[in-house]
């Protein structure tokens, strides 16, 4: 009882201390990001992925860990579409903490952690060696784990798509911004620990495609969205024939029926 | 019905297993010569239909075991290795979760079914009460089922209704110490709560094979609710309702599968994809859809453990039932009154459950949803308790026809067949 009543009392403290004008902090509707794998039929957008890959790597990694990836799961089917050359070159140039070597060490002479570069076998490095340390890094917020984000998250992809374009907006009057938090509407409470990620230009795409805000949004939203559900295409694919062989099966099966019963009513 | 058998063995072979053990003969006559009643309607296909979903729940589940880590630790981490790494991991955890939903749909429409044609009412009491032992089994499974994937919502569901144990007087704190094994919900509940995941389907298995066997002595109830009278009002079990009951079962399957494949979380919480985290609790606690209708009533009671004897209570009702209903009649067709109170019935049913479903704050149009909630958990009782005995006194009833087969077939038509 003393783990919840505490933060209660502490909560109900903050509250007796606040301004008396109350302003509504619920979060705005999500934005609908129109995404292509949305619907029974949507795929994944393979430029998106590439994009949006290129994103959490550049913009995203240096606080959130994708625990749950692989770097062979960048060449799988219903992934990114990367080859698999292309996949050892990303992981290989990820130092990953090392195992003991010949001498059972895992530290050099000066202390440091020894590292390899990384195979296709190994997961994404987290930023961070554990949450305290993420803590210290982040002003005491911890940045969540994204490889299951859009799953975890109420409205998923178009959450994580207006929370990261829901930056850059002058509060309305009134209301106050809190220490060391930004302020984002589509984040419930308007306080967000996250400083706004992503900036036009912020990364350069060499397929050409010009990096405004949304543009970074989507692209992320859409990686993250495959990070969380890896299996979707083949999922809505498998379910299609599922559904036609179990329709023709009815099919069957009523005729079946009504053969039977023709005698009986 | 039981008694009669038609079974006559065809080969010497046949003949010696028959007269060492009867299992050709059991099989014969319970799933093929069985005399049903040809009234049946696509209502009476659910018992079949959750037969396939204890099955698939069964089958799917000794899989997910053989992968999933019951470890405070890696329990979280074991699903999501099931669902990228093992083949087709996402799948068979997929049928199982959105199983466990599709079993309660059918559970209660069965019920429903149940109620309204009288199927509790003598000589089947038996059997609606060893129906309602599985239906308590079933809860109790998919709550600890809920629990394992270790997420936010089966940490703090798990925490919610372990601690309804402590409001118990004098020895509940103990009793919720005992079923956690630990101080508070942790490792070593997890781990029992796998153990228990496993053992109870195969008891639920073996009670229905108890509800099955308590039905074939007097055999299936029907829409009219008047028994059967003469060999004309039946039809073999075989082929006529193993071809209904498959035809039904295969447009159950189609909504399973668009389930599966097109909206696998359509059931589920986003937060249980967030790792149990003892010191972050969840806005809203919210548990399983199939169990919001009691959670609301728990909820609408100031005094918890006044919250948990209506909970309790409102389940407990149920085993009652054959002996509140007063009716003669037992199909609610020719119930005029208890008809509407029966609709009503299921209505407020689906109120409480939305109300459930809401913050305990929660109003519409300016009423608090706990009143609503209040309401409904009264209609609830009242309708067991009070409605269902004066009804059935009070309550004139339509003309009941002669038979089965003349209401089937016609009144001419049965005579000629006669």
């Amino acid at each position: 009882m003393m783990r919840i009543a505490l933060p209660l009392g502490l909560a109900l403290g903050l509250l007796a201390t606040a301004p008396a004008m109350a302003i509504d902090t619920t979060r705005l509707p999500i934005k609908d990001g129109n995404f292509s794998f949305e619907g029974p039929f949507g795929t994944y957008d393979r430029g998106a992925l590439q994009r949006g890959f290129q994103v959490y790597k550049e913009v995203c990694s240096a606080c959130h860990a994708l625990n749950h990836i692989a770097f062979h799961n960048l060449d799988e089917a219903g992934g990114p579409g990367f080859s698999e050359a292309q996949a050892k070159a990303i992981a290989a140039g990820y130092k990953i903490p090392a195992e003991p070597n010949d001498k059972g060490e895992i530290f050099d002479d000066k202390g440091n952690r020894l590292t390899r570069p990384g195979i296709l076998a190994d997961y994404f490095p987290a930023p961070f060696p554990n949450d305290n340390a993420a803590r210290a890094n982040n002003n005491s917020a911890l940045p969540p784990d994204l490889s299951m984000i859009v799953k975890a998250r109420e409205g998923g992809e178009n959450y994580v798509y207006s929370i990261l374009t829901g930056f850059h907006q002058t509060p309305p009057k009134g209301f106050t911004v809190t220490a060391n938090k930004y302020y984002n509407p589509y984040f419930e409470g308007w306080n967000i620990s996250m400083p706004p990620p992503l900036t036009a230009n912020g990364v350069s795409y060499s397929d050409g495609t010009k990096a405004t805000i949304e543009q970074e949004a989507h692209d992320v939203a859409t990686f993250l969205a495959w990070a969380s559900d890896p299996k979707m295409e083949e999922r809505k694919q498998m379910g299609l024939s599922v559904l036609i062989f179990l329709v023709v099966l009815a099919g069957v099966l009523f005729a079946a029926y009504r053969k039977v019963w023709a005698d009986a009513h | 019905m039981s008694g009669q058998s038609t079974y006559t063995p065809k080969s010497g072979l046949e003949k010696w297993i028959d007269q060492r053990l009867p299992l050709p003969r059991l099989m014969h006559d319970t799933m093929q010569t069985f005399p049903t009643p040809r009234n049946l309607n696509i209502w009476y296909t659910f018992g079949g239909i959750l037969t396939f979903c204890l099955a698939v729940q069964i089958i799917t589940g000794i899989v997910l075991a053989m992968h999933y880590v019951a470890n405070a630790d890696m329990a979280f981490d074991s699903v999501e290795r099931i669902m990228r790494d093992v083949n087709y991991g996402w799948l068979i955890r997929y049928i199982h979760a959105n199983g466990a939903s599709m079993f309660f749909l059918a559970v209660y429409i069965h019920m429903f079914r149940g109620l309204y044609y009288g199927s509790y009412k003598a000589p089947r009491e038996l059997i609606w009460i060893i129906g309602v032992l599985i239906y308590l089994l079933m809860m109790a499974t998919a709550f600890f089922g809920y629990v394992l994937p270790w997420g936010q919502m089966s940490f703090w569901g798990a925490t919610v209704i372990t601690n309804l144990f402590s409001a118990i007087p004098v020895v509940g704190t103990h009793i919720a110490t005992w079923l956690w094994g630990d101080f508070a919900v942790g490792d070593a509940t997890l781990n029992r709560f796998f153990s228990l995941h496993y053992l109870v389907p195969f008891i639920i298995a073996g009670v229905v094979g108890l509800h099955i066997w308590a039905l074939h002595v007097p055999g299936n109830n029907n829409p009219l609710g008047i028994d059967v009278k003469s060999p004309q009002d039946t039809v073999p079990f075989h082929p006529y309702y193993t071809v209904k009951d498959a035809f039904y079962l295969c447009l159950f399957v189609i909504i399973f599968a668009g389930f599966v494949f097109y909206a696998p979380n359509f059931f589920g919480n986003p937060d249980n994809y967030q790792q149990a985290n003892p010191l972050v609790t969840p806005p809203d606690i919210v548990p399983e859809w199939y169990l919001l209708p009691f959670y609301a009533m728990l909820r609408s009671i100031p005094n918890k453990l006044m919250g948990v004897l209506v909970m309790g209570g409102a389940i407990a009702t149920l085993v009652f039932i054959p002996w509140l209903d007063t009716s003669r009649v037992r199909s609610c067709r020719f119930r005029p009154l208890m008809k509407q109170f029966f609709w009503a019935f299921a209505v407020s049913a689906v109120i409480l459950g939305y109300c459930g479903a809401q913050s305990v704050d929660a109003a519409i149009a300016g009423i608090p949803l706990v009143w609503v909630a209040r309401l409904c958990s009264i209609y609830y009782y009242a309708f067991f308790w009070l409605i269902m005995p004066i009804v059935g006194l009070i309550e004139t009833p339509k003309k009941l026809p002669a038979s089965i087969a003349q209401s089937v077939l016609g009144a001419s038509a049965a005579a000629a067949a006669e």
